[in-house]
Parts: C-alpha cells; sequence; structure tokens
C-alpha cells in the first residue's frame, strides 16, 4: 500500500459537538491558529448524540482515524449528554481494541469552546498518531468485490 | 424434576393460574428439546428437562405474552433463563404480574458441537443421560455404545456459570441430581478467555477476531435466539437509510457482530443460546462476554440481578474513570 510513500495523508473523521468543541474550532479558526487540514468536521448536537456506530460506520468507509470531542464533564449544555456519552465511547473503544482496532485510530477527548489552543494540539496529536500507524485496513470494507465477482 | 415440572404444570393449568406454559419437548433428533406452548393439561406429558435445554425460553416471552394479553404466561426458567426475564421485565417489555416463573435449578447445557467434532460427522442415533455419564450410539458404530463423562461436553457458558439457582421464580423445582454440588458456582473465572485474548497483541487478536468472522453466513440465528434481540427492526434490516451492508464481505460481518454485540451490551446474562443456536460455530461469546467484563470492572454492573437498578447505559456517575480520554499533551 501507501505506506512506502511519503506522500500519504491520513483522512481522520471529527465528531464535534456543536456547544462546545464546535465552538472550539471555530475559534482555532478565528485566532488563525495553525493544525492540519486532514481532519474533516462533522459536527453533532452533542457527544451523547453520537450512536457507536457512526464512528464504526466511518472505520468502514475507510477513514483512517476518528476522534471524538464533546464538552468537558460538568460541562454539557444538555446537563449529561457527555457523561452518559463517556460509558458508551469506554466501553466501545475497549471492544474496538479488543478485537484488534489499533489503539489511537479512534480517540476521545473533550474540548471547551474557549479552548482553541487545546483543538489545535489535539487535531496535530491525533493526526500524527493516525500517521505513526500508516492507512486503516481493518474493518475497511472492500466495496469491490462483489463487482469483481461479477467479472 | 419432569415429573416434578409435569405435576406442577397440571396443577397451574387446571386450577386456572396459567392460561399457557412455555417449555421444552423432544426434539425429533437425540440430545435435541425444542421450545413449545402447552396450553392444557392433557399436553403435559410432553413437557421434557434435560441438558439439551438449551434455548434460552425467555426470548419467545415478549411475543407470547403480547399475543395472549388477558392470560396469565407460564414459563420455564433456568438460572440465565431467569436472568433474562428480569431484564426484560426492567426494559417494560414484560410485566411481572402477566406471567409465572417455574424455577429450574440447572447444572449445565450440553455443548453439541464439543460430541459432534469428536464423532467425526458420524450421526448420533440414540443418546442418554444418566447421572454423570452421556452414552451414546453413532451411525458408524450402531452396536458398540461411546461414554462421554457429562463434565467434559458442557457448554463454556454453563461450566463458568454463577447462576445456577433462577434469581426470580413463583415455584421452584427442586434439584433431584443428588450431587449437594451440582448447583454450587464454580471457581474458573467467567473472563478466563477474555484476558488470555486481552494479553495477545492487537495483529493477533485482529486474526482471531477474523478467523471466527469469516465463519459467519448471516443467517441471523443469534439473534433469533438471543431474548433482548427484540426490536421490531435490526439496524442490519434497516434500509432508509442503510447503515450497512446485507452481504457476507468481512467488514460488513465483523461490523454486525460488533454492534450486536454492543446492542445487547449490560443486557446479555452470558445464556449462551446464541452461540449453540449459531450452525457454523462461531465464538459469539468472546464478544459479550469482553463487554460484560469491562461494564463489571468499571461500573460494578452485572445484568439480570437487579430489576430496580438502572442499566449501565441509561445512567452515570460523575467519577466515572475516563482513562481513555486522550490529552493533547
Amino acid at each position: 500500500m501507501s505506506e512506502a510513500t511519503t506522500d500519504w495523508e491520513p483522512r481522520i473523521v471529527a465528531f464535534l459537538c456543536t456547544w462546545c468543541s464546535y465552538a472550539g474550532a471555530d475559534l482555532a479558526g478565528i485566532s488563525r491558529l495553525q493544525y492540519p487540514t486532514n481532519v474533516r468536521v462533522i459536527r453533532v448536537p452533542c457527544s451523547g448524540r453520537l450512536d457507536p456506530f457512526y464512528i464504526i460506520k466511518a472505520l468502514q468507509r475507510g477513514a483512517d482515524g476518528v476522534l471524538v470531542s464533546g464538552c468537558h464533564p460538568g460541562d454539557c449544555h444538555y446537563i449529561s449528554g457527555n457523561y452518559v456519552a463517556r460509558r458508551r465511547f469506554s466501553i466501545l473503544k475497549r471492544l474496538l481494541e479488543y478485537v484488534g482496532i489499533e489503539p489511537g485510530r479512534v480517540q476521545f477527548t473533550w474540548i471547551s469552546a474557549a479552548e482553541a489552543e487545546r483543538f489545535a494540539k489535539m487535531m496535530r496529536k491525533v493526526t500524527a498518531d493516525v500517521k505513526a500507524l500508516g492507512p486503516a485496513k481493518r474493518l475497511v470494507k472492500d466495496y469491490g468485490a462483489i463487482s469483481r465477482l461479477v467479472d | 424434576m419432569e415429573d416434578q415440572i409435569r405435576d406442577t404444570a397440571v396443577k397451574l393449568l387446571k386450577d386456572g393460574s396459567v392460561g399457557m406454559i412455555i417449555g421444552y419437548e423432544a426434539g425429533t433428533l437425540p440430545l435435541r428439546a425444542s421450545p413449545c406452548v402447552i396450553t392444557n393439561a392433557e399436553q403435559t406429558d410432553r413437557l421434557v428437562w434435560n441438558m439439551s435445554c438449551g434455548s434460552n425460553l425467555a426470548t419467545y416471552l415478549p411475543s407470547v405474552a403480547k399475543a395472549n394479553p388477558d392470560q396469565k404466561i407460564g414459563i420455564l426458567a433456568k438460572g440465565c433463563d431467569s436472568r433474562s426475564i428480569l431484564g426484560l421485565i426492567k426494559e417494560r417489555q414484560i410485566e411481572r404480574d402477566g406471567i409465572y416463573v417455574i424455577g429450574m435449578p440447572c447444572s449445565g447445557i450440553l455443548d453439541r458441537r464439543k460430541i459432534e467434532s469428536d464423532l467425526n460427522g458420524a450421526e448420533i442415533l440414540e443418546a442418554h443421560i444418566d447421572g454423570d455419564k452421556l452414552t451414546l450410539s453413532t451411525s458408524e458404530h450402531p452396536a458398540s455404545s461411546i461414554q462421554y463423562p457429562v463434565s467434559s461436553i458442557i457448554h463454556s457458558s454453563c461450566s463458568t456459570c454463577q447462576h445456577r439457582t433462577p434469581v426470580l421464580y413463583d415455584v421452584l423445582i427442586e434439584d433431584s441430581s443428588g450431587n449437594p454440588n451440582a448447583l454450587s458456582a464454580p471457581d474458573a473465572s467467567p473472563y478466563e478467555q477474555v484476558e488470555a485474548m486481552e494479553s495477545q497483541s492487537a495483529d493477533e487478536r485482529w486474526e482471531y477476531f477474523m478467523s471466527e468472522m469469516s465463519k459467519c453466513i448471516r443467517c441471523y440465528a443469534c439473534r433469533g435466539a438471543c431474548p433482548f434481540c427484540y426490536c421490531t427492526q435490526c439496524f442490519v434490516d434497516q434500509n432508509q437509510p442503510q447503515w450497512f451492508g446485507k452481504t457476507t464481505e468481512l467488514s460488513d460481518i465483523a461490523i454486525f457482530h460488533l454492534v450486536r454485540a454492543f446492542h445487547v451490551a449490560g443486557r446479555c446474562v452470558s445464556c449462551g443460546a446464541c452461540a449453540r443456536a449459531c450452525p457454523m460455530g462461531v465464538d459469539l461469546m468472546y464478544l459479550t462476554r469482553k463487554i460484560e467484563k469491562d461494564l463489571d470492572e468499571l461500573y460494578g454492573y452485572v445484568a439480570g440481578l437487579d430489576v430496580e437498578e438502572l442499566a449501565p447505559f441509561a445512567t452515570f456517575r460523575k467519577d466515572d474513570p475516563q482513562e481513555f480520554i486522550t490529552e493533547p499533551d
């Protein structure tokens, strides 16, 4: 694969909650902070809104990394959405790593609306982690398999 | 025990305490038992109880109860079945008052696969269990018989079972095995396999996961056998939007099993009905056991024991562990 070539750039899906982390990303932009362009942001109402299979689906469609970020515990706009999400993601992350998904492929964090610097640092860290892992192969669906079968 | 069950069933049906009883009847093949519903005292002779009663009868409870809203439903329940029933009451799929649980102490269910792998494809013609011995005759050697100690062919979910006596019942059938230790919890940890797996490298774990997943033919027998797979529409059957493919491409299979395991998180009682229903022998419980272990470790939650306790994903503590959160530096 393209691991050997140096021009490979990972694609990372970041699910950001609209109240804290997305606003943090916004502030990072307004503040002209530099961070890698590998991150594709998807805005969600709350980290608690995230069905675990959005994460799994992203991996299946070939995302090299997935980051989920919500408000810090105690700061949730919906009072307890991130507390509920924390339990869910804790179990999900352990399950994914248990079946052999590399630790670092799927990451979770908290970023507040004021933490533009933390947002930029986080994006740099996740990008570096995923780059070190190389392109995702596990759970990625081979969409060509059926058509090759027909040929 | 069978006589006790039949006597209880006759009494319950005759005095009108229940309208019907969900139990087991002899299957059409040796070492097979099928679920059955009996509705009058004359049919109670059909009821059987033995080590091949491997399906979880709680699976049928919500639909039978829904179809017969004005009748009380009797049900035979092993330890694991009773924990599933408790879970279904907790999730408000059935009402406690609408059912009558006949508790069955259980010392374990057979793992047919263990026997079959030993027989090299020969068909079992006759089988009977006497005490702690299973005696078989097979198509290969019809005249002679093969014997197994029962303990060697018990299902893995049973050999580490901590709840052999039902946790919820209206009447409890007495254990007649004569073995005072038959119902005591074994020393072996239910998480041994999970711990062994955790100690392996990510590559080894992925290899095992893929080797198990590649056996799956997507028949959904596991889903059908599970008391907690009662969604009116399963996520794999949704097509607007279609989240996951219905193919037997490895990624689709793996995701079906991952998400299914996740959907029964905090609800699965490790009865093993899915694994016994699987025609391909996929090791399904290694996923559900992992979640079970983590929930126990992180939140001290064990499914199917307390009807009042909130499900682990329905609640939280402010100081829940969060060692998995990434810090930027």
